[in-house]
Order: structure tokens, then sequence, then C-alpha cells
């Protein structure tokens, strides 16, 4: 893990955004059997950014969200390199609430620069669609598991993250901003990115102290140790009642 | 004119048989042509699904072919129930007793218990060669009765749709369905169940404006034509030439409305792993939660 090797915070956010990471098809492949993927938020359109949809971990079905950067160029323009429109979350939203009717759990896989910064995204109410993402999460009846395993931007990784658990791989960051955003906003010098990403305190291990995060994983990530974590997680918070699930995750969020 | 005498001399002998050909326009001869791509085909290509194997195209099957292709194991329900004629409509009679012939129903929809490999389903298919499938009072009637005993029995629904719209010959009787339906699937989604729509071609007007859109799940044939308000009405009201995929399965799940488009051919395999995937797979059971 991290602890083996010192790494600056800089390097933490270049391997994050690395080109190398694991496409989350591919992912959502090895993780589940029989993934189906569903489209579209019944309202206006179907976002690439986000694939949702069911699949079975193991012997049981699970509901699946994952933001997705494309592995060539046609996909990577068409998704805004993984950045979510407001569609996007509102097809999660939609799947989440599907999943919580048939009471099966919620897994989101994160790997988003952030929601996508856009004339359409905000006449369509980009803020709104993260909103009641969250606000969704927070009330949902089953459990939630997300795993951020590259770039974790801001709101728009939260929205997926508002979670009973959350897991980093080892290479990924989360933070409030981009450090180029954030040395841009305070010192307003963008080149002074690196000294920035040191202070954000975006680094795994930093998050792990911080209580923001549960686990962090090695890489390249073992998907059939994953896919067992993920089930005896699943069993451990099937065990709570309901509302003792969403009392925990109130609590989780409330200590901050 | 020799031909027509000899058709209508024909005829007298076997009325049904050609009414129900000539109406349903089912092609005689051994070329087939494709509505949506226009290429012709010989019949024998068309396969067991009545696809065209140019474009993938789904034929428009009557319910009683398309149960065929489903299952062997259905019971029907409520093929005893009559059509009135509220309205007192001319000639509506007539038009029910001619499409109850062709499509051997009493109504435009077939209801009824289906087993798929042992998983029992509440089905219901529409049938596009009754009155266009329209939503007439018994079609409703059929439909709020199958989703409330999907409701008491704790069974899934997977409703195949088609149809024009409203019965414009029930007039506001209709419109009524909608509201009877939807209300219906409302109570079966409360008691955690599971309804599953397949959009076939064409499914427009009222069906789609009610139960076709409040599914949990929505899977369209591919090429099938989706929508409210017809071609015609919104091109003459919007003066502009609308795009000759507008209103496509394929365009509507680009717009958000359709989860996966499923061939077919493969149709019965998908219903059957997405059954399994929401029952024998799930991690408790709906009603314990």
């Amino acid at each position: 893990m991290t602890n083996k090797e010192k790494v600056s915070a800089a390097e933490v956010v270049k391997r994050a955004r690395s080109d190398n990471k694991t496409d989350s098809r591919v992912m959502i492949k090895q993780l589940l059997t029989d993934f189906r993927e569903f489209h579209g938020d019944r309202n206006s359109a179907d976002d690439p950014a986000i694939i949702g949809g069911i699949g079975r971990l193991l012997d049981r079905s699970v509901t699946l969200i994952s933001t997705q950067k494309g592995h060539d160029v046609e996909n990577r323009l068409a998704t805004h390199f993984g950045s979510p429109e407001p569609w996007g979350y509102r097809k999660a939203i939609r799947l989440m609430k599907q999943a919580e009717l048939f009471c099966r759990p919620v897994v989101t896989l994160i790997n988003t620069p952030g929601a996508f910064p856009g004339m359409d995204a905000e006449k369509a109410g980009q803020g709104e669609a993260i909103a009641s993402c969250i606000a969704t999460m927070m009330n949902l009846k089953v459990p939630v598991i997300s795993l951020i395993f590259g770039e974790g931007g801001s709101g728009g990784a939260l929205a997926l993250a508002s979670s009973d658990r959350v897991w980093m791989t080892e290479h990924s960051e989360y933070a409030v901003l981009s450090p180029e955003g954030f040395a841009s906003i305070l010192w307003k010098d963008a080149k002074r990115s690196s000294e920035a990403a040191e202070v954000m305190g975006l680094t795994p291990a930093a998050l792990l102290d911080a209580g923001v995060v549960e686990q962090i994983l090695p890489e390249p990530l073992d998907l059939v140790g994953l896919r067992q974590q993920l089930f005896s997680a699943f069993n451990e918070l099937f065990a709570l009642t309901p509302d003792a699930l969403v009392e925990q995750r109130y609590q989780r969020f409330r200590k901050f | 004119m020799t031909w027509f005498n000899r058709l209508k001399d024909y005829s007298k002998q076997q009325t049904d048989k050609l009414l129900n050909r000539y109406l349903t326009q089912i092609p005689s001869g051994i070329w087939r042509e494709c509505p949506r791509c226009h290429s012709r085909f010989y019949y024998r290509r068309f396969g067991n699904f009545d696809v065209c194997p140019e474009c993938g195209y789904g034929f428009r099957l009557t319910a009683r072919k398309r149960l065929r292709m489903l299952t062997k194991d259905a019971v029907e329900w409520d093929a005893d129930l009559v059509t009135k004629d509220p309205l007192s409509f001319p000639g509506y009679s007539e038009k029910l007793q001619r499409a109850q012939k062709i499509t051997k129903l009493n109504e435009s929809v077939w209801t009824g218990l289906a087993l798929l490999d042992k998983r029992s389903v509440a089905l219901g298919i529409m049938d596009p060669y009754f009155i266009m499938g329209s939503l007439g009072m018994i079609t409703g009637e059929k439909l709020a009765r199958l989703f409330e005993r999907a409701t008491l029995h704790e069974l899934p629904v997977i409703l195949f749709t088609a149809s024009g719209g409203a019965r414009m010959q029930e007039g506001i009787h209709s419109l009524m369905q909608m509201s009877k339906v939807t209300a219906a699937v409302n109570r079966h989604r409360q008691a955690g169940l599971l309804y599953i729509v397949v959009l076939t071609d064409p499914t427009t007007g009222g069906v789609t404006a009610s139960f076709a859109m409040e599914a949990d799940i929505t899977i369209a044939e591919p090429k099938a034509l989706i929508g409210f308000a017809g071609r015609r009405v919104i091109e003459q009201t919007v003066k502009q030439k609308l795009p000759a995929d507008f209103q496509s399965a394929e365009q509507l799940q680009k717009n958000g409305f359709v989860d996966e488009i499923v061939p077919r051919e493969h149709l019965t395999e998908e219903l059957k792993l997405l059954l399994d995937m929401n029952q024998s797979n799930a991690w408790r059971a709906n009603h314990d939660k």
C-alpha cells in the first residue's frame, strides 16, 4: 500500500489520472456476471458518461452505477472524459430507486474529473441533479458501497459516493476540486498545482486518516477478491434493518 | 374484372379465411417486403420470428402468435368479458366482430397466467390486428385485472404493448382506461413487484401516455415505432418534415426512455434472465423489507 513507497501528492494525482486505468466496462464485466445495461433518465436523454444496470455479484443481483471515461477518442469526447451530465445523474437516481424497490444493494464505481461544466448541463440543472442524487443516496433503504478507482472530482464524484462504505484504490484521489483549480482560486496561479495537491490532502492515505474512506485497495485491482469483499460487506449491511442502515449512513456523514 | 368476380365467389365460400388474410395484410406469395427498409426478400428468410433479414425490424404479430413464440404453458384470463358499445357508434359492433374473428380474442389484449420455464408471470399481449390494438373499455378492464391479480398473487407482470391509442368509437370511456390501468400499475409497484414492458411496433397515443411508460424495466423491439402524437399530426402542426427515424425505438433510447433494445429472437431468454435477477437472485424477498 501507499505506506511502502512514499509518493508525492502530485504523483498520486498523476497516477489517478493515468490513461492506463482499467476501463469501467472491463471492470464491470469482470466483477459481475450477466450485466445488463439500462439506459436513459426517462426525461430527456441518455448519458454515456454514466453506465447503469443490474448484474449478478456471485449469485446475488446488484445494481451497478459507474462513471465512464471511454477508451478511444470518440468515446472520450462523448463522455467529456468521464464528466457526467445532469441526465446521467438522473439515470443514476432512477436506477437507485429501482434498486431500493427490489431490495438490491448498489455498487458505484467512480473515476471522474467532475460533473460536466457545460451550457446545456447548467440549463438542465446540473446542481439540482447532483443534489437530488445525494439526497436519494442518503435516504436509500438498501446498502450502497462506492469505489473510487481514479479521479474523485468534487460534487460530481460525491453525487455517487454518499454511501455506507467508500473504498479507494491505491492510485486514486478524492478532493473538493482539481489541484489546478484549487491553486488558481487561492493563489491565482494554476501552475502551483503540485503544491496545492500536497496541501489538499487528497491522497488515499490522508483520506483514510480523515475517515472519509474506509479502505484502500492495492493496484492492480484484484477483482475476484473485490467481488468477495463486496459480497461479505453487503451481507453485513443487510443484517441491519433498513432504518438502522439509513441512520448509520446519516451518522457517517454527520461526523464531519 | 373477372378476377373480382372470382374473388367474390371464392369469398362466399371462405369468407373468414380471406378476410383474415386481407385485413391482416399478411402478404401472400413467396416475396415479402419490409415496411421499414423496403427491402424485398424470399419468405423463407423470414425465419421463425417474422423479422426482416435486412434491417431487423420485427413484423407485427397477432397476440396468439406472439404467445406461441414465448411459451406453450399459458392460461387465458377474462376471455368472457364482452365489449359494450357505449356511444352506440354506427358500424362499431360489426367492426368488433370482424376483429374478434381475425384475432380470436374478445378484445385487443390477451391476458393470462404464463409459465416461462417454471417462472410464473402475469402476461399481457396487445394485438395490433384488433382495431389497431386500440384501448377500449374491456382492454382497460382486462389490463387492470391483470395487474390486480398479479398484485394479489405476488406475480411479476410482463406486458407487450402494441396500440394506435385510444378507441375512438368509445370516446371518453376509452380515455378513462389510462387512469384506471395506471392506478393498478401503481398498486402493483407499491407491493414491490416487477413490471417489465416490451414496446412493440406500434406503441402510440394513450397507451404510450400511460402504462407503456410506467414499467420498472422498459424493453423495445428494434425499429419499432413508439410515440405519442402521430407523425402526420405533428407535421401539420409544426409545418416541418420529420426525420425518418423520428419516434423509432433507437431514437427513443437516445432520448432516455428505453432501457434495452432486444431483437425478437433473444427476447424470451432476456425476459427469463431479468425475472431471475429480480427474484431467485434477490438478497431477500421484497415483501420482507
